[in-house]
């Protein structure tokens, strides 16, 4: 499948900051899922510098704008080849070992609401791919998917307490309950493609892969209950939300920032 | 000697009532000095002390910073000879210590081999995700290797653990002899003692060796500091002296383009070499704590780009782990082909259930540390606790195993020293500092540190730990 993607985000400061600095993560890497036509990111006014491919694949870029700074719009736009392969993420170069992703982090660190649904939930299961699907279904079960309720600090914890969340809190819970079990997991941000007419809402979208013996990294996206397929384009990977985010970025000043992002995935006709 | 020296322990100075040949200057000197003399130059040391404002404590041994640490004017002696070898131990061990930290963020040799678990080394909290794949300059993570020692015999040494971060204590090393130089001159006619004071330009080469690749012309290396509030901030106030070197914060310092940038007053100056005294987590907020203040937001691409060094790496605290400590021996083995000059000090690991249960067996007969303690806080030294105390670190331990390690008590070599009553022998342990460039170089000298309180086995300053000057004879 042919996707293209645009994707703009907006900052609007209500006082102007001073040197503003991005590490952006916005340019998806080739391997047998995906595979870049086209590709370019754009910030008017600001220099990107300090690029460099990192352990786990991603490219990295940086983003630096001296002096003060009222606003800023980062413009990505491109078309990607994409390809159906069950989830399982094939060809992707990458040196950090696996284990690595045994650790968790602020946002996945495990309690005991974790462990046990964890638990249940892969009672039964013979295989790794079955505890695998079992832990995702779990996920999109027990997370109601119901915007609002939690926020970007939200902990894998506090959701599994609320029962609520939105696809990064769905991601993390399903990520924390699978490190409770010694299976490797990460954090995936990128994009959707929706073919229905709500699409615009989650055509930025995150999801979790999870190491399994045998087929190697597997993706799971439990907001949509399936693995991701050729709908979907990753753009880098982490140990959580904060780890794995498009775009961190810090300026000197206190001012209100406004966001804006807009992000529109469509099929590609081809001739 | 005032004092009959305690058998069980080796005593640098005597040897069955013999003045053991490195400490032979000294015995005059010793002998010499009335009482009346010592205490004078005494209160004249701490003076000059105080006068300098070296008044930190060692870095991360807590306590209050602007406490001096007791200065013992009785100097700790290695012949030659001995220091030849301390000398080639200390340099295999910064060798292997390096090869490893390039390994284990490359192709994992040593893990493939199965000669460490993997679960070790990738899943340890000092392990960087973020620079895996990185190759620094010259392949080194680690510019300055604190390695500490203790002496039990004249021909045994142990390693009590290895410092790949950033270990402090060197202005002591050079502030103790600028002071013993100053008061007593004429010891240092009489004696051949090897000098220290080309530490400071020997770092200064190590840092410009390793300036990256992008680096054209003279390099611009800089001493990143977390600010005056921190413990060692004069150690870090002296060495940018001592090298001519700017002694920068972070907000002195910008990420634009490519490069890192000092702001001067001439305008912004590109900075190539970038020795820390930072912790990881807090240098750069786009990486690691979004939180910190004290780092520079986008360092960590420039440093993984290639456009600054980073000194030491992050995540070269993965080498210096109190449970990977137990593999350096195999380290050395495997990447050099040697055999280990310097002993390990056998070590037992709590996470695994036949060793804990050794542990809690012998608790009253060794030490237990915390993996990631430090300071000689959270620790355990068996003969010198009471029951109540071994019972309470006995349930620490079963609640988290993982987090302890134990040890038996080493027999620490004592030194004399001057003490109220006045000469009396005090246990001593040496911290060298061994510099990875280009070269590796080692200043024939480092720290000793001196329990002062009789009996004490704790040198750090925190538990009534003191320092003295340490000297290498010449040949």
């Amino acid at each position: 499948m042919r996707l293209s993607v645009s994707h703009r985000t907006t900052y609007r400061f209500a006082e102007p900051v001073r040197d503003l600095v991005q590490s952006q993560r916005l340019q998806p890497a080739d391997c047998e899922n995906q595979r870049v036509v086209d590709w370019s990111v754009r910030a008017e006014g600001g220099q990107i510098g300090a690029g460099f491919r990192d352990g786990a694949g991603d490219w990295v870029q940086t983003l630096s704008m001296r002096g003060w700074v009222s606003g800023l719009t980062v413009e990505v736009a491109g078309e990607v080849e994409t390809a159906d392969l069950n989830g399982v993420l094939r060809g992707h170069r990458e040196t950090v070992r696996p284990p690595v992703y045994l650790r968790h982090s602020r946002a996945t660190r495990p309690s005991t609401g974790l462990r046990r649904l964890a638990e249940a939930a892969v009672a039964g299961e013979e295989t790794g791919l079955g505890r695998a699907h079992a832990l995702a279904r779990t996920v999109t079960e027990t997370i109601v998917y119901s915007p609002g309720e939690t926020d970007a600090a939200t902990t894998a914890a506090e959701a599994l307490e609320h029962g609520y969340g939105v696809c990064q809190d769905q991601t993390h819970v399903l990520i924390a309950a699978a490190l409770t079990l010694g299976i490797p997991a990460r954090y995936v941000a990128g994009y959707l493609f929706s073919e229905g007419g709500d699409a615009m809402a989650e055509a930025s979208h995150a999801w979790a892969e999870l190491f399994l013996e045998g087929l190697g990294w597997v993706g799971f996206d439990p907001a949509n209950a399936c693995c991701p397929d050729a709908r979907y384009i990753r753009l880098g990977s982490g140990f959580d939300a904060v780890d794995a985010a498009p775009i961190r970025g810090v300026a000197q000043g206190v001012a209100t920032e406004y966001l804006d992002v807009e992000v529109n995935v469509a099929q590609v006709q081809q001739q | 000697m005032s004092k009959a020296a305690d058998p069980r322990y080796f005593n640098e100075m005597e040897d069955g009532g013999a003045v053991r040949a490195p400490y032979a200057g000294l015995q005059d000197w010793m002998q010499d000095m009335p009482v009346e003399l010592r205490t004078l130059k005494q209160h004249e040391a701490e003076k000059l002390f105080r006068r300098i404002g070296i008044t930190f404590a060692v870095y991360g041994e807590g306590g209050d910073p602007d406490r001096l640490i007791p200065f013992d004017m009785f100097p700790r002696v290695f012949s030659a000879d001995e220091w030849r070898k301390l000398e080639r131990g200390i340099k295999q061990r910064a060798r292997a210590l390096n090869a490893f930290l390039c390994d284990v963020y490359g192709r994992g040799e040593i893990v493939r081999a199965g000669r460490i678990p993997d679960k070790l080394v990738y899943t340890n909290e000092a392990y960087e995700k973020a620079v895996v794949g990185i190759m620094p300059p010259k392949g080194v993570y680690s510019q300055i290797v604190g390695i500490d020692l203790v002496r039990v015999g004249p021909d045994e040494f142990y390693v009590l653990e290895d410092n790949c971060r950033t270990p402090s204590g060197v202005s002591y090393m050079l502030e103790n002899r600028e002071i013993m130089m100053r008061m007593f001159p004429q010891l240092f006619q009489k004696n051949r003692i090897a000098p220290v004071e080309g530490y400071a330009r020997a770092l200064k080469r190590t840092l410009h060796s390793v300036a990256p690749k992008k680096c054209d012309g003279e390099p611009c290396a800089v001493i990143l500091t977390p600010g005056h509030f921190n413990s060692a901030y004069y150690e870090h106030t002296f060495l940018a002296d001592m090298m001519g070197l700017e002694l920068v914060e972070g907000q002195d310092l910008f990420v634009e383009g490519d490069f890192v940038w000092m702001k001067t007053t001439e305008g912004p100056q590109k900075v190539d070499v970038i020795y820390r005294r930072i912790d990881d987590a807090f240098l750069d907020p786009l990486c690691f704590r979004p939180d910190s203040m004290l780092g520079v937001p986008g360092l960590m691409n420039v440093y993984r780009s290639g456009g600054v060094t980073i000194c030491s790496a992050p995540g070269a605290g993965v080498a210096d782990d109190k449970a990977i400590y137990t593999y350096v021996p195999e380290m050395v083995r495997f990447y050099l082909g040697e055999e280990p000059i310097l002993r390990n000090v056998p070590t037992w690991q709590c996470a695994r259930p036949d060793e804990r249960k050794y542990v809690l067996e012998h608790l009253p007969e060794l030490v237990v540390k915390e993996v990631h303690g430090s300071g000689g806080y959270g620790m355990l030294v068996g003969p010198k606790s009471t029951e109540g105390q071994i019972e309470a670190f006995r349930s620490k331990i079963e609640e988290r195993p993982e987090n302890y390690i134990a040890q038996p008590t080493l027999a620490l070599s004592t030194c004399p020293s001057f003490v109220e009553e006045g000469v009396a022998p005090r246990h001593v342990d040496l911290r060298p500092f061994c510099l990875v460039g280009e070269e590796i170089e080692l200043v024939p000298g480092g720290l000793t540190r001196v329990a002062l309180k009789e009996g004490s086995l704790v040198v750090n300053s925190s538990q009534g730990g003191g320092v003295k000057d340490t000297w290498v004879l010449a040949e």
